[in-house]
C-alpha cells in the first residue's frame, strides 16, 4: 500500500512484517523512533508472538540479541553512532558466532567533537566486523532491504547491518510502498536456525577455539561473505518478481554506458548526485554513477565490470580514514583496472554538512579537468582552519579546537576577559 | 519541482506542518519529500524544515536553497535569521501575523516581489480561537493553499485528520479552514483594490 510516511515508520513496519520474536532496544538518536514505533506495535498487539526488551545499553542490547538468536528466535535491533561502537564488542561476536541478527544503523558520526548529525563513520568503523553490510539510498530501499536482510542473514547464519542515513532518510517523509503480510510471508520463510540452543540435544555455541582451528573459522565466515555476493542479487531478482520494485542486489549504475567519469557513492547522496549527473549530461559531459548497495562483502567483480569504461572515479564518501583518506575509495582501487591515481577521494557531508548540486557540480569538474588534490575535503572551510592553526603556532596552550572554531564562527559567546 | 522552505521555532509544529504539507500532495497524487533541518532542536529556537513537491520522484537531498514558498510561522524570525535567502522573484511569502509587511520592517523587500503572492493571516490567533493552543502550523497550511493554489483545502484537511485525532484534529481544521478563507478574502479586495 503507497503511503506518506517518515522513513523510520516504514522500517518499523517493514520489520514488523518480518514476524521478529525478539526486539531489543536502547534509545539514540535518529534510530530511536523506529524501534518507539515498534514497542507501539506490540503493546498495541498489532505486533504478536514478539517480546520487546528494554535494555540498559547498547552492548545489552546486542548481548540479548545474541542470546534470542542463539536460542532460534527471529531477533533485531537498531543502533547509531556511539551507540554502535559501545556493543562493537557483542556485534564481532554476533558475527564470528554466525548468529543471523538484523540491525538498522541510523548512520550517524561519532564524537569527539559531539555530533548528532548523519555521516557513514559509524558503519565504516565496523566495516570489517564480519557483517554484512547494505546501504539505502531511498526509504523504499530502506524497508525493502530489511525484508532481503532476515532472507539472506538466516540462509547464511550471519547477521545483518542495513544502514540508512539518519535524520536524511530516517526523519524524512516521502512515498513508500507497503508490502502485504501475504507477500513478505511468501518471501521470507519462518526462521529455521542453523545452530540452535536446545536443551534436549545440548550444543555450546561460543566454544573456545585455539590456534588449531581459528583461522578455519574466520576462513569460512570469509567464504559465507562470499557466498553472498551470489545470493544477493539472486534474492534481488526474486523480490523484483514478488513484489514489482527492482531494490538491494550488490550495486546500481546510472548512466554509466558510455560513462568517461563515473561517481561512486553509498546512501542518499546518491539522489542528489544523480540530479547532477542529469544536469551535467545535458551539457555533454560523460559521466554517471555507480551506487553501492552492498558494502560487505566488497563486490569485487561487480564494481570491476561497472567502471571498465572509466577513465576517471570520484568516490563521494561521508566518513575519513584518519591518517589514509578514503574507506570507499581504498575499496574501489583494489577493483579498478586503471590507475588508482584516477581513483579521486572526496569526503563530503561530515558530521551533517549538507552536500549540494552546486558543490558536486565544482568538484565533478575539477576532477574532469585533472584538478583535484589526492584527497579533497568537499566545501572545507579553509579560512576556519587556518585562524586555529594560527592559534597553535602563536600559543602553546591555544586550547580546545572544537571551542575555539565555534568562537571564530560566533556561534558561542565570546570569552569573559 | 515546487520547493517550500518553514522558518519557525522549536515547540511551533514547523516539522509537521512539512510532514502534513507533504501528505496532502501525496494524497493528490504527488510526489512529495518533508525533512527538517537537523538540529538539536530546543524550544523557542530557529527551526526550519523543507517540503518538495514534484510530478516524479523526488531525488534531491540538499536543503531547499532557492525556495518557491516560504511559510514563516514567527515573525520575530524576520530580522534574526536569513528567512528569504535564495526565494525565488516568483515566490510565494505567508507570514503569521496580523500586521502589514511595512509594520514588519520588510516592506521593501517585499515590494521586489509580486504582490499577488505575498500575504499574512493570523494564524496563531486562529490557531487559539479553534485548536486552544498557540500552535499555527496547520492554519498556515491553509493559508498556503489558498495563496499557491499548490494543495487544496480538502487535502490540507486531510492530511491534518492523518496526523491528529478527535477534537484536536477538528480543531486544526476549522482554524486551516478559517486561515483559507481569510488569505482568499484578503486577495479579492487586493484584486478588486487593483481593479479600481
Amino acid at each position: 500500500m503507497l503511503k506518506q510516511t517518515e522513513g523510520s515508520r516504514a522500517v518499523a513496519e517493514a520489520v514488523a512484517l518480518c514476524r521478529p520474536e525478539v526486539i531489543c532496544a536502547y534509545p539514540i538518536s535518529p534510530q530511536t523512533h523506529i524501534v518507539e514505533a515498534l514497542g507501539g506495535m506490540v503493546k498495541s498487539g498489532a505486533l504478536t508472538r514478539c517480546e520487546f526488551i528494554n535494555v540498559e545499553s547498547e552492548f545489552a542490547a546486542m548481548s540479548v540479541a545474541i542470546g534470542a538468536s542463539a536460542a532460534g528466535a527471529r531477533a533485531y535491533t537498531a543502533t547509531a553512532s556511539q551507540g554502535l561502537l559501545f556493543m562493537a564488542e557483542a556485534v564481532f561476536n554476533a558475527s564470528g558466532l554466525g548468529l543471523p541478527i538484523v540491525m538498522t544503523v541510523a548512520n550517524r558520526a561519532i564524537g569527539a567533537p559531539i555530533n548528532i548529525w548523519n555521516d557513514h563513520t559509524d558503519a565504516m568503523s565496523q566495516r570489517d566486523c564480519g557483517w554484512i553490510q547494505l546501504f539505502a539510498e531511498t526509504n523504499q530501499e530502506a524497508l525493502d532491504l530489511h525484508i532481503q536482510a532476515f532472507r539472506l542473514g538466516e540462509e547464511l547464519s550471519l547477521p545483518v547491518m542495513v544502514c540508512m542515513d539518519g535524520f536524511i532518510l530516517t526523519h524524512a517523509y516521502e512515498r513508500v510502498d507497503v508490502p502485504t503480510q501475504e507477500q513478505v510471508d511468501a518471501y521470507l520463510p519462518p526462521f529455521d536456525p542453523r545452530q540452535i540452543l536446545d536443551p534436549s540435544e545440548p550444543v555450546t555455541i561460543g566454544a573456545m577455539v585455539g590456534p588449531e582451528a581459528f583461522m578455519e573459522v574466520r576462513y569460512l565466515a570469509h567464504a559465507k561473505q562470499m557466498r553472498a555476493l551470489e545470493l544477493i542479487p539472486a534474492w534481488a531478482e526474486e523480490f523484483r518478481r514478488a513484489f514489482g520494485r527492482e531494490t538491494g542486489g550488490l550495486l546500481h549504475t546510472y548512466r554509466t554506458e558510455d560513462a568517461e567519469t563515473v561517481v561512486v557513492a553509498l546512501g542518499s547522496v546518491l539522489g542528489t548526485i544523480k540530479d547532477t549527473v542529469d544536469e551535467l549530461r545535458r551539457d555533454d559531459v560523460k559521466i554517471g554513477v555507480l551506487g553501492i548497495t552492498c558494502f560487505r562483502p566488497w563486490p569485487h567483480a561487480a564494481v570491476r565490470a561497472a567502471l571498465a569504461q572509466a577513465k576517471r572515479v570520484v568516490v563521494i564518501e561521508k566518513s575519513l580514514a584518519v591518517g589514509l583518506g578514503g574507506i570507499v575509495s581504498s575499496n574501489v582501487r583494489t577493483s579498478f583496472t586503471g590507475s588508482p591515481d584516477a581513483v579521486h577521494p572526496i569526503i563530503a557531508g561530515l558530521g551533517g554538512r549538507s552536500i549540494t548540486r552546486a558543490s558536486l557540480a565544482r568538484v565533478f569538474g575539477a576532477a574532469i579537468g585533472g584538478n583535484l588534490e589526492p584527497l579533497t575535503f568537499l566545501d572545507l572551510d579553509r579560512s576556519l582552519v587556518e585562524r586555529a592553526l594560527a592559534r597553535e603556532r602563536e600559543q602553546r596552550r591555544s586550547g580546545p579546537i572544537a571551542e575555539g572554531m565555534l568562537r571564530d564562527l560566533g556561534v558561542v559567546a565570546a570569552r569573559i576577559e | 519541482m515546487f520547493q517550500v522552505r518553514i522558518h519557525g521555532r522549536g515547540g511551533q509544529g514547523v516539522v509537521t506542518a512539512a510532514e502534513m504539507l507533504s501528505i496532502a500532495a501525496f494524497l493528490e497524487g504527488r510526489h512529495a519529500q518533508a525533512f527538517p533541518s537537523f538540529g538539536s532542536e530546543r524550544t523557542g529556537a530557529p527551526v526550519v524544515a523543507f517540503c518538495r513537491i514534484d510530478d516524479r520522484e523526488i531525488r534531491l537531498r540538499e536543503p531547499v536553497l532557492e525556495p518557491d514558498a516560504l511559510i514563516i510561522q514567527d515573525p520575530t524570525l524576520l530580522h534574526q535569521v536569513d528567512v528569504f535567502g535564495g526565494l525565488a522573484r516568483e515566490g510565494y511569502v505567508l507570514i503569521n501575523t496580523s500586521r502589514t509587511f511595512d509594520a514588519l520592517g520588510v516592506g521593501d523587500f517585499a515590494r521586489t516581489l509580486r504582490a499577488d503572492r505575498l500575504c499574512t493571516v493570523p494564524a496563531t490567533e486562529l490557531a487559539l480561537k479553534h485548536v486552544g493552543r498557540p500552535l499555527p502550523n496547520a492554519a498556515l497550511l491553509g493559508g498556503f493553499a489558498a495563496v499557491s493554489g499548490r494543495v487544496s483545502l480538502e487535502a490540507v484537511a486531510a492530511a491534518i485528520r492523518d496526523k491528529f485525532k478527535g477534537e484536536v484534529a477538528e480543531g486544526n481544521v476549522a482554524a486551516a479552514s478559517a486561515a483559507y478563507a481569510h488569505v482568499r478574502s484578503d486577495m479579492r479586495e487586493a484584486s478588486h483594490a487593483q481593479a479600481d
